[in-house]
């Protein structure tokens, strides 16, 4: 009797978790969607601010969209460049020292739960330090800061999954560990490479912490990494405080813009995911 | 002193605290096939990753004593462990063949030797596929995973793989044991040729299959060889009572 009672309130919790989840989303989609997208012009994303991003009620969000693909295609060559190293080390090269692989680990895992407010102060201290302005490049190494436990920890993951066999079969023909790692580990881990990658750059777009103090803001499209820029996040930051309507539009269209970049990089994520299978071993 | 291909003298091996070699002994004999024979858990197949030094992977392991190839001791040795693996193919109990290409699994031993371009690659695939029997089943599909071929025919293309590599001995793990008995008896009968050119080193647990293909015998048991001899000698006459009782299936 208990038992299947218990049984009916898990089910309806269950139910109702799934409900609410699904019922969440579709409302935070359905917000944006319903403020942003009457806003959605050609203008809005083929311009420029007009008469500055605060108070001119002409122009777009050109410059976000422009700033932040730079921003997060920067970062995320950046923390390719360290990553696919690393996670190639942790599971060949230093296969043996597993103590010290797995404290490795660990502190990606701290530096991942890190909010990204304290990058982005990190990333301001280290300007100052040394010498930078606000700039693109300063955006970019922050950012890229923010990225890289999350890259490199998801390669680790499917690299710690590749069967010890295949690891073994490759070195019992004589190759040496990069051949291992460069012609047989990338190849069997590559949908997760893409994955990892498109993952940290969702994450590298849509946060606005890492970039407050380290890009500034500006109405123009960066033509050099010294100059300011403006991305997506931050748009939506800085012109939903806006007591103009027009602007707060501008705001709006930013937030669904992000919201259809991010969603269009997650189901490519997954797409990825699945493709490239045929060759791998399972 | 050495008689055979290769001599392992006193060879202790511990995993952590397990000591999971206890001073073996062995000779191989040059172009034979050795059978290294016992129930599961022997050490068997930590004895066969010890001569190739792929058991070097493991974290904690410790080896102690002297592994002779041709009078060169493989173990205690400066020279590059990627040329000793060279000179032997390891052919494992589940074939585990590269996530590439038919052509490509093979053209990688190839290419890591230095040959590379398809026109010096094609010839020398095609001579390996054909010494293993497998040209003809997928030399329309070279270009196909290799993981889309049957169990059987990973298992020949991985001894291909391992041959193209050009060894002097071939190290097998229980080679047959994955196989339906079709497959396995190819392989068998591949073995038997494949002696002319190799030195052959098999692990098994099947009785019946080391006295069908054996030409010497070492009886393993609990990390220490109990008896070794040639297969005749071994099987008819054995010379100690662990052997016989073995024989008889005390342990199965």
């Amino acid at each position: 009797m208990w038992r299947k009672i218990e049984e009916k309130v898990f089910y309806y919790l269950m139910i109702i978790s799934t409900v609410s989840l699904g019922l969440l989303l579709v409302l935070i989609v359905a917000t944006i969607v319903y403020r942003g997208l009457p806003y959605l012009s050609w203008e809005m994303i083929s311009q420029t601010p007009k008469g500055g991003y605060y108070f001119g009620r002409e122009g777009g969000i050109l410059n976000a969209i422009i700033g932040s693909l730079y921003l997060s295609s920067g970062a995320v060559i950046i923390a390719l460049v360290i990553s696919l190293p690393v996670s190639l080390a942790m599971n060949i090269h230093l296969k043996r020292r597993k103590k010290l692989v797995n404290g490795l680990r660990f502190i990606l895992d701290l530096l991942w739960g890190i909010p990204s407010i304290v990058y982005g102060a990190f990333g301001f201290t280290l300007m100052i330090y040394l010498g930078i302005k606000a700039s693109l490049l300063a955006g970019i190494i922050t950012v890229a800061f923010f990225i890289l436990p999350i890259m490199i920890r998801s390669m680790d993951e499917v690299m710690k999954n590749v069967p010890l066999s295949l690891i073994e079969s490759a070195f019992a023909l004589g190759s040496t560990r990069s051949e291992v790692a460069f012609k047989v580990m990338v190849r069997q881990t590559f949908p997760g490479i893409i994955t990892a990658v498109l993952l940290a750059f969702g994450r590298g777009i849509g946060d606005v912490a890492a970039v407050l103090f380290t890009t500034g803001y500006t109405d123009n499209i960066p033509t050099s990494l010294m100059q300011q820029t403006a991305t997506l996040p931050l748009a939506v930051f800085f012109q939903l405080g806006s007591p103009i309507p027009e602007v707060q539009n501008r705001a709006y269209a930013a937030a669904l813009i992000l919201t259809i970049i991010i969603l269009v990089v997650s189901i490519s994520t997954r797409y990825f995911g699945k493709r490239f299978r045929k060759t791998l071993i399972k | 002193m050495q008689q055979g291909k290769i001599s392992i003298q006193n060879l202790d091996l511990h995993f952590g605290k397990h000591h999971i070699l206890k001073n073996v002994n062995i000779e191989i004999p040059e172009n034979q096939l050795t059978v290294i024979l016992g129930p599961s858990g022997c050490g068997k197949t930590t004895l066969m990753k010890t001569l190739n030094r792929l058991v070097e992977l493991e974290e904690t392991v410790k080896i102690n004593g002297k592994i002779f190839l041709d009078n060169e001791d493989i173990l205690n040795t400066d020279k590059d462990v990627t040329e000793i693996r060279k000179k032997m193919g390891l052919l494992s109990q589940r074939p585990a063949p590269l996530p590439m290409s038919i052509f490509n699994n093979i053209a990688y031993g190839l290419r890591i030797n230095g040959i590379s371009g398809r026109r010096k690659l094609a010839p020398l695939v095609e001579k390996y596929l054909r010494q293993v029997n497998l040209w003809d089943e997928v030399k329309d599909r070279l270009k196909d995973p290799a993981t889309r071929l049957s169990i059987g025919q990973q298992q020949r293309l991985c001894l291909a793989r391992g041959l193209a590599v050009n060894p002097e001995i071939i190290l097998a793990d229980e080679p047959t044991s994955a196989l339906d008995p079709l497959s396995a008896s190819i392989v068998e009968k591949q073995f038997a040729e494949l002696k002319k050119d190799y030195t052959l080193v098999m692990v098994t647990h099947v009785l019946r299959q080391a006295r069908r293909i054996a030409d010497y015998v070492v009886f393993m048991y609990l990390g220490e060889v109990i008896e070794q001899g040639p297969v005749k000698e071994f099987f008819e006459n054995p010379k100690m009572e662990k052997t016989r009782e073995y024989l008889k299936g005390a342990f199965n």
